[in-house]
């Protein structure tokens, strides 16, 4: 029977970690840009498309992180696209980090007094550079506490890129769990690693809505 | 071209029902338990002693800072070496209600907090005990001015829930797994789970705004 010191289990949990924080930055670049290209659509007043937006919103808040998972792992094997774990989850990720960043940043976007729009607009702005001078800079001072909460989100959803098979530190758990017959010990680890990513983002996300709102 | 098949898929539907009965009944068990936790932590965090304050937030910032499929394995997988057996079901209702009471606490927290002085002030003055205050005067308000939020949340654990197929539950996520392997039909069975998922999801939603109003904190 090998035997493993905690030093090697440590270092493995450390070198997967590294993977989450991977995954978790690209589906957060991905959907902030997705997110923000969705929020452009949702009040550009096009026919149709502010309808659209908000189901794709819907269909991503009212179905499972898992599931999603699971269609975008089997649709692009679907369309003949030969697909590792790590791309079918970066794209499911980005999706679905652009859903909810563009449904956090309408709220934000709502809560600029009417009279901005009207003020822009007298003065002849587009409508793209409303947004990019007037709408947006207020917006971004509301947006940033939610948004960095949400980046929380984001790296606790990685977790679930471990069932379609990906690497990262939840799979690397399950990998020390059945390799070393100590379950309590592994996922107390992940755990801990998981909060130690997590839990200075949530302090900063309540520091920075906290002083927003003093 | 590709071609569907969700003939084969819905030919199973007697075990897709069972996944939807189990799913449905985690979230319903999880929900009352969750939320019956959420208010009693909220009440710790505002009126306990400092030891019941730190431990309360101790346990809502371990659960809101880690992923539900870490906190169903360490209570599935970890808990047994220290003697706690549990069977898939049981463990998977309390790693949900252990989920929703820390998100519960925090929301309902913000309601209990928006009591306004004056309706302390009037409860005390009719000489009512601090439980009857709390019960009848702050509670029943506090619940309606945080619902949406709550009712959120529970269905965002009704969806968290699909991981408890990973502990091979066998409700609606793990129907979709194991139809998909007797089937060969991967994407069909998961694009119809997925559309039941959001059926269930707006139902739910529609069923607590019709519940909560009326049972949970009638206002005449």
């Amino acid at each position: 029977m090998v035997q493993f010191a905690l030093w090697d289990i440590l270092g493995f949990l450390v070198g997967a970690m590294r993977w989450t924080v991977l995954l978790s930055l690209i589906a957060f670049a991905g959907g902030g840009l997705m997110g923000l290209a969705l929020l452009m659509l949702r009040f550009a007043k096009l026919p149709g498309v502010g309808t659209a937006v908000a189901w794709y919103v819907q269909l991503f808040q009212g179905t499972p992180l898992l599931m999603q998972l699971f269609l975008v792992y089997f649709g692009l094997a679907l369309l003949g696209w030969d697909t590792s774990p790590m791309v079918a989850a970066s794209l499911c990720l980005t999706l679905y980090a652009s859903a909810y960043l563009t449904e956090i940043w309408r709220g934000c976007v709502m809560s600029i007094p009417q009279g901005q729009w009207e003020a822009s607009s007298g003065l002849a702005l587009t409508y793209a550079q409303q947004m990019r001078h007037v709408i947006l800079p207020q917006a971004a001072r509301v947006a940033i506490a939610p948004t960095v909460g949400f980046l929380v989100q984001v790296i606790k959803g990685t977790a679930l890129a471990s069932v379609i098979g990906f690497v990262e530190l939840t799979k690397a758990g399950q990998m020390i769990s059945n390799a070393t017959y100590q379950p309590f010990m592994a996922y107390t680890l992940v755990g801990l690693m998981y909060f130690a990513l997590c839990y200075p983002l949530s302090w900063w996300s309540q520091r920075l809505e906290n002083r927003r709102l003093a | 071209m590709i071609e569907f098949d969700f003939g084969v898929v819905l030919a199973q539907w007697p075990m897709l029902a069972h996944g939807l009965v189990l799913t449905v009944a985690l979230t319903l068990a999880s929900a009352v338990l969750g939320t019956a936790l959420g208010i009693a932590c909220a009440w710790a965090r505002l009126h306990g002693g400092r030891a019941l304050r730190s431990a309360t937030s101790a346990y809502v910032e371990a659960v809101r800072n880690t992923p539900f499929i870490i906190q169903l394995f360490f209570i599935f997988f970890g808990l047994p070496s220290l003697g706690i057996r549990l069977s898939v079901e049981v463990a998977c209702v309390l790693a949900m209600v252990l989920n929703l009471g820390a998100y519960a606490c925090e929301i309902v927290r913000a309601g209990l907090q928006a009591t306004p002085k004056g309706q302390l002030e009037a409860a005390m003055s009719l000489a009512l005990t601090p439980w009857q205050t709390f019960s009848r005067v702050v509670l029943p308000p506090a619940l309606a001015r945080i619902w949406p939020a709550l009712v959120s949340q529970i269905i965002i654990v009704m969806l968290g829930s699909a991981v408890c197929g990973q502990i091979s539950a066998e409700e609606l996520s793990q129907a979709a797994n194991l139809i998909s392997s007797r089937t060969f039909r991967s994407f069909e069975s998961y694009i119809l789970v997925t559309l039941v998922y959001l059926a269930l999801a707006m139902a739910l939603r529609q069923c607590l705004n019709w519940v909560g109003p009326r049972f949970i904190f009638t206002s005449r």
